[in-house]
């Protein structure tokens, strides 16, 4: 096969399963180690399902696929819990990201590996939301008073709260990007289109509408992020694409003023596990992020990755804003 | 990566790749009888690199990374590399494994019965494992037992045997004729030095065991010998094992199937002596 050992790999083989037939030892090897540094070896698993493999990577794969079930499962049972901590306050909760495709039984979340629980509840009952949860037993992950502060006014989300037993985050959502972002997404439409996870539950939990979906996935990767985690989170696009098509997307994109972000996501999304696209250079630049790996794992570009990471903190907030902010981190980090 | 070692260790098989050719060559001489990997595709993948690139010459520190990583892992000096490899590999294990349930234990097998035993770090397990494989039993491992949960045996996974401080003097009295690999002075567990396990260990690795008996042994104490009531083992169990709860049901079932199949006991001892009496007594008495 004429795939060089990068994540280009592990794109085509999960575009077209059967290439993998064409693998060698040295090829699979690649494969597995890549997919686990891109958390996808579950996506792979249950991609592969069913065709043909040695042996010794069908028991990798297996215990790969028992691994995301497990994780399914746990991520369920978080969301359940978030669900009976805040159902007396009457207030709407949309799962977001995995947690979501899984609880919704998307193709996207398919061997997916879910970290955290993400929810989304409007701003105005964040202090209920707080107060319910350190009441069932979620405490503050990080204590300093900097972040914390920081978190409150210039965040999309609550600084994370971890649950004491159980050992999870949750990370509670107002809106989609930080507040310090250029962009101001819809907060209140996300919501208002929200779409019931269970039609016969009365106040259970929701997810986002099927344009909302992919445009939250979107935002997350340009506006916001440095892309890592960018195989993950365009093959997310990718499935909901499958499934949800884009009827009705570009309108509501530029809506949430998205519309850039998401004709991005699309591009990159069709040519890795798509049909492909027309690319500006800007396109390929992430492409060659997104894609950083060798055959042991290992991330590379370093200096594309940088400045990745530069970019990111450029989109998140104004300069001046950046330079304080950077400045503060790094007096404490030598203090 | 510039330095490659390949190697398949029970049912499990590792690559290790290096920005140095030295933990590479003592790990290609110390696991010199091992097979290779299965179908040429190992389980786990570990790196031993340079944080930075002037590292691998200046003040060389290896960095270990792999499939599964922790963050904030500490470097060690290359002079240690072949530990650097061990605990990779450990890690990888530890962090990754899901096919068995892993116990931090040391197993010995006899008449195709296994002897588990478990302990903190100092409570001679290893040290016993390895003496006992000089007297009759075939070692299957002084780290993990390899539980798997679908029939309930206990799988070798016979690495190199991790000897520290005053045991490297007993294994080393005690068996003349053994391999073993460079003394590792100053390392962050005290003095280390590796322990080959023998041809026979290697040789019959891919055989499973049905567990027979487990104990507790802890060394440094008058001789004592106690049952273990199953609630106790099972919660003990629960702690030594590093996967019981990433396998989830799988894990509870084949924790609960074990710890009510087989009598526990813990051992106090005060000399490998008198523990190796103690062991054979509860051998026989089963």
């Amino acid at each position: 096969m004429s795939v060089g050992a990068n994540g280009w790999l592990l794109a085509r083989i999960l575009r077209s399963p059967g290439d993998a037939a064409a693998l060698d030892a040295t090829g699979w090897t690649a494969l597995i180690a890549i997919a686990r540094a891109e958390q996808m070896i579950g996506t792979l698993a249950w991609r592969l399902h069913g065709t043909a493999m040695p042996p010794a990577v069908a028991r990798i794969l297996a215990d790969a696929r028992a691994s995301a079930d497990h994780g399914r499962t746990l991520a369920l049972w978080e969301a359940e819990a978030a669900r009976r901590a805040l159902a007396p306050l009457g207030v709407p909760v949309v799962l977001l990201k995995g947690t979501a495709f899984v609880a919704a039984g998307l193709m996207a979340g398919q061997g997916r590996s879910i970290g955290d629980l993400d929810i989304l509840v409007p701003r105005g009952s964040l202090d209920a939301v707080e107060r319910a949860l350190l009441e069932n037993g979620w405490e503050w992950v990080k204590p300093d008073a900097y972040d914390d502060a920081y978190y409150r006014r210039w965040m999309h989300e609550l600084p994370p709260l971890i649950h004491r037993d159980r050992d999870r985050m949750i990370d509670v959502h107002h809106t989609i990007l930080p507040l310090t972002a250029r962009i101001t997404p819809d907060a209140q439409g996300l919501l208002a289109e929200s779409v019931p996870l269970r039609a016969e539950e009365k106040g259970g939990l929701a997810m986002l509408s099927r344009t909302d979906v992919i445009v939250h996935a979107a935002a997350h990767l340009f506006a916001d992020g440095d892309l890592a985690g960018g195989m993950r989170n365009l093959w997310d696009v990718h499935c909901l694409i499958e499934e949800f098509g884009v009827e009705g997307l570009v309108e509501r994109a530029e809506h949430h003023g998205l519309g850039d972000a998401v004709g991005r996501a699309l591009r990159l999304a069709a040519a890795l596990y798509g049909d492909g696209a027309t690319l500006s250079p800007g396109d390929r630049a992430c492409l060659r992020r997104v894609t950083a790996r060798d055959g042991w794992g290992s991330a590379t570009r370093p200096w594309t990755r940088l400045a990745f990471y530069i970019r990111s903190h450029w989109l998140r907030m104004p300069p001046a804003m950046l330079a304080r902010h950077l400045w503060t981190k790094w007096r404490k980090q030598s203090g | 990566m510039k330095h490659v070692f390949s190697v398949r260790i029970g049912p499990v098989g590792f690559r290790v790749g290096s920005d140095w050719r030295a933990p590479i060559r003592q790990l290609a001489a110390l696991y010199a009888g091992y097979p290779q990997p299965e179908d040429g595709v190992p389980d786990f993948t570990v790196r031993l690199f340079a944080q930075r690139p002037w590292r691998r010459v200046i003040r060389p520190a290896v960095m270990i990374g792999g499939d599964f990583m922790i963050p904030d892992a500490a470097p060690l000096p290359l002079a240690q590399g072949l530990l650097a490899a061990e605990m990779a590999m450990n890690l990888q294990m530890a962090l990754g494994q899901r096919r068995y349930l892993l116990l931090h234990a040391s197993a010995v097998e006899r008449d195709g019965r296994v002897l588990l035993m478990t302990g903190e770090s100092g409570s001679g397990k290893s040290t016993l494992a390895a003496l006992l494989s000089q007297r009759g039993w075939r070692l299957m491992g002084d780290e993990f037992a390899l539980i798997d949960p679908v029939t309930g045996l206990a799988h070798a996974f016979p690495r190199l045997v991790s000897l520290k401080n005053a045991a490297i003097a007993v294994a080393e009295a005690a068996m003349p004729q053994a391999r073993f690999g460079p003394l590792l002075e100053g390392t962050p567990k005290g003095a280390i030095r590796h322990l080959v396990p023998d041809a026979a260990a290697v040789a019959a690795m891919d055989m499973p065991g049905k567990p027979a008996l487990l104990l507790f042994p802890r060394f440094g104490f008058a001789p004592d010998i106690r049952d273990v009531a199953p609630g106790e083992v099972f919660m003990r169990l629960t702690q030594a094992s590093t996967n019981y709860v990433a396998m989830g049901e799988r894990g509870f079932d084949a924790l609960t199937r074990l710890v009510l199949s087989i009598p526990a006991q813990a051992i106090d001892y005060p000399d490998t002596k008198h523990a190796l009496a103690q062991v054979e007594a509860l051998w026989e008495a089963l």
